[in-house]
């Protein structure tokens, strides 16, 4: 049996894989911030199977409240080995374009308060020696793209913070993994039109499991993405500036 | 609001439609543009028209996908409308219970069985799904919720179950689901070779096993016919652990430019099958999966039948003259030479429907699939739909995408005190379709 966080547990992603974790018989800690969503979230999980469902609320930008979070997530589940980071937020890349606050903001979520929260997750798994640590960044962080190079910075800024962990961890046994997501299907990209390339949210659960599962380093999911990612990478600049991606 | 071409299982309709989400069950109902007309839709296995609205929205309730509560000691199970009975049994199954009416897919959602009053192999002994039902929760395009039971507000109950998604959305419900020892049937299949011998071994085999079913050879005449195979079945009593790994899907990955299913493989497929086990009976045990979804383990089974699609009729006649009329209805299907080997006859027993609109009544049930011939499937149908009305019969709307509103309505005479439930902003192709001109 696991013993799991999530944090963004409110996601579609967070939730279908929860949903494995559960019907495998695993302890659970959901962390989200729309008490309600959660509720819902831990009955559904409860039938499914879960051994034990904790939660609490909390908005991960507050960096002062990571800490009290951890201890409380560990006294309820008995102890801790796996920690699944999925929250976000798509940003508004036109709306980034003028507001420096609001890139700021869409940084600071996206980014700098997922490297924050890793900090003391990889502390108290490297004095251990074990555990497994699962963060949700995105085919957007291998290259930055005007359509949404913000999110795709703060995406990318998550890759490499976790390209260094994985190093410094792997010697004391600690997984690492990088989850990137194509296009999915969820309540967060409800606004586009959907095409061949778009995977349904339990499609990706299902890939972030087995890679938790097999301490894989950097999953693609669906698999495709890994050889679209690099051609697209190995297109030089000269060319990349002028095409509409 | 996005919109998407959507078809439903028969794959005789493809249209473009204007969706909408249902994306929680606390949401309000959503906003529609005025003068558009919308209908809720599960998982679209029904096979005609009646969850399409072709020139207005869906609200697709696919998403209210979460148990809310579950009492392994009851078997009480709440659940959103959009869990699928496949997700049920996943988690009920291994607690010894079971859906207690399941139709021939296990790819249906609670919404949708309710929505039918679907009914299933044991319906002589258990009657529909909504019977089953101990409470849903009903949401108006006006904003109220309403709660609703054969107890608490049982109008609105019997107007919603069977109702077709016109009286509303249907946000969550409550279902009683039945024990079992574990995941294993006991299954006797008997060979019989005219309508007379199905019937009698219905009267022997109704009161000890709680499903029976039948398939018949639709080609055959003269003597054979009505030949066929029906199969009994009953749970295990006994626990079991019996845990086999199941087969694997496999899926139809396109559509064949032409029908598969045609008069020289519904020949070769029929003689084969009826042909397929040596003696007259056979008895085995097997998981439950086999024996109720036989196809869902081809995903999309639906595209064999080429690019036109198919129609299924399915009919129910009344006891009294039910076997006249069976055998008028398959003489007059293998003359036609059209049918497929997707065709079911079985016995529906006295327990009543609580819907104003639910299709099972006490009498003799026949489901064939055809392959969309058009102009000559539509001059068989006419002639089917004769000996039904005749015999005070009715076609089921979930599998229907054609009958003459006449029909529907001598069919159905409650549908007009139906009419008052029905919600202002809620429309159907099926039901613009049987009630224009009345």
């Amino acid at each position: 049996m696991r013993r799991i966080l999530i944090v963004g547990a409110g996601s579609a992603i967070a939730e279908a894989t929860a949903r494995i974790f559960a019907e495998r018989g695993d302890a659970i800690f959901l962390v989200g911030r729309n008490p309600g969503v959660l509720e819902s979230i831990a009955a559904d999980l409860k039938v499914r199977g879960a051994r034990a469902i904790g939660m609490e609320v909390m908005d991960a930008g507050n960096l002062s409240a990571h800490v009290a979070l951890l201890d409380r997530c560990e006294e309820f589940l008995g102890g801790l080995d796996t920690v699944l980071i999925a929250y976000g937020t798509l940003s508004d890349q036109k709306a980034c374009e003028s507001s420096a606050e609001l890139t700021d903001l869409e940084l600071h979520t996206n980014a700098v308060s997922v490297a924050a929260l890793l900090t003391p997750i990889a502390a108290r798994f490297e004095q251990r020696r074990s555990g497994a640590i699962a963060v949700i960044s995105s085919v957007a962080g291998d290259r930055g793209r005007q359509s949404n190079y913000v999110y795709g910075s703060a995406k990318a800024l998550v890759t490499a913070f976790l390209s260094g962990m994985r190093q410094r961890l792997y010697k004391a046994g600690v997984s690492v993994i990088t989850i990137k997501p194509g296009f999915v299907d969820s309540p967060m990209t409800a606004a586009f039109r959907k095409g061949l390339l778009w995977a349904k949210p339990h499609r990706i659960a299902e890939g972030i499991v087995r890679s938790i599962d097999r301490s894989s380093t950097v999953a693609y999911l669906p698999w495709f993405w890994r050889p679209i990612m690099f051609i697209i990478r190995a297109i030089p600049e000269f060319v990349f500036r002028r095409l509409k991606l | 609001m996005t919109s998407q071409v959507v078809s439903s299982w028969g794959n005789v309709i493809s249209a473009e439609h204007a969706i909408v989400q249902l994306a929680s069950r606390h949401q309000p109902f959503p906003d529609i543009s005025p003068g558009t007309s919308v209908l809720p839709y599960g998982n679209g296995r029904s096979y005609g028209d009646s969850c399409l609205n072709v020139g207005g929205a869906l609200l697709q309730t696919r998403s209210l996908d979460r148990f809310i509560a579950f009492d392994t000691e009851s078997g009480s199970l709440v659940c959103e409308s959009g869990v699928l009975l496949a997700d049920i049994l996943r988690v009920a199954v291994p607690r010894g219970w079971f859906v207690p009416v399941t139709p021939g897919t296990q790819f249906v959602t609670v919404g949708g069985a309710i929505a039918n009053d679907v009914h299933g192999k044991n319906h002589h002994h258990t009657g529909t799904f909504a019977r089953h039902v101990r409470r849903l929760e009903l949401l108006r395009s006006d904003g109220q919720r309403i709660e609703c039971s054969a107890s608490e507000n049982s109008e609105w109950f019997a107007a919603t179950v069977g109702g077709l998604g016109l009286t509303g959305a249907i946000t969550q419900a409550e279902i009683q689901l039945r024990r079992i020892a574990g995941p294993l049937m006991d299954v006797e299949t008997i060979r019989f070779q005219n309508l007379d011998e199905f019937l009698a071994l219905c009267a022997e085999s109704d009161q000890d096993f709680e499903y029976t079913v039948a398939w018949i050879d639709c080609l055959e005449q003269g003597r054979q016919l009505g030949r066929g195979l029906l199969q009994r079945a009953n749970h295990i009593e006994s626990p079991s652990t019996d845990l086999r790994p199941r087969p694997r899907q496999r899926s139809v990955p396109f559509t064949p430019p032409f029908s598969l299913v045609n008069a020289a493989s519904l020949r070769v497929f029929n003689a084969a099958y009826y042909h397929r086990q040596r003696g007259a009976r056979n008895r085995r045990i097997s998981r439950f999966e086999p024996f109720f979804y036989p196809l869902d383990n081809v995903l999309h089974w639906n595209r064999l039948y080429g690019p036109r699609g198919f129609y299924q009729y399915q009919c129910v006649i009344p006891s009294a003259g039910g076997r006249d009329a069976a055998e008028a209805l398959l003489k007059t299907i293998a003359r036609s030479g059209l049918g497929s080997m997707l065709a079911v006859l079985k016995l529906f027993g006295a327990l009543s429907s609580p819907g104003m609109l639910s299709f099972p009544r006490q009498g003799i049930t026949l489901a064939l699939d055809f392959p969309n011939r058009g102009e000559r499937l539509e001059r068989l149908f006419k002639e089917l739909d004769h000996i039904v009305q005749s015999a005070g019969g009715r076609l089921y709307p979930a599998k229907d995408g054609r009958m003459p509103g006449s029909l529907f309505r001598s069919g159905y005479p409650r549908w007009t005190e139906f009419t008052r439930f029905i919600d202002p902003r809620c429309s159907s192709s099926f039901w613009r379709r049987v009630t224009e001109g009345a």
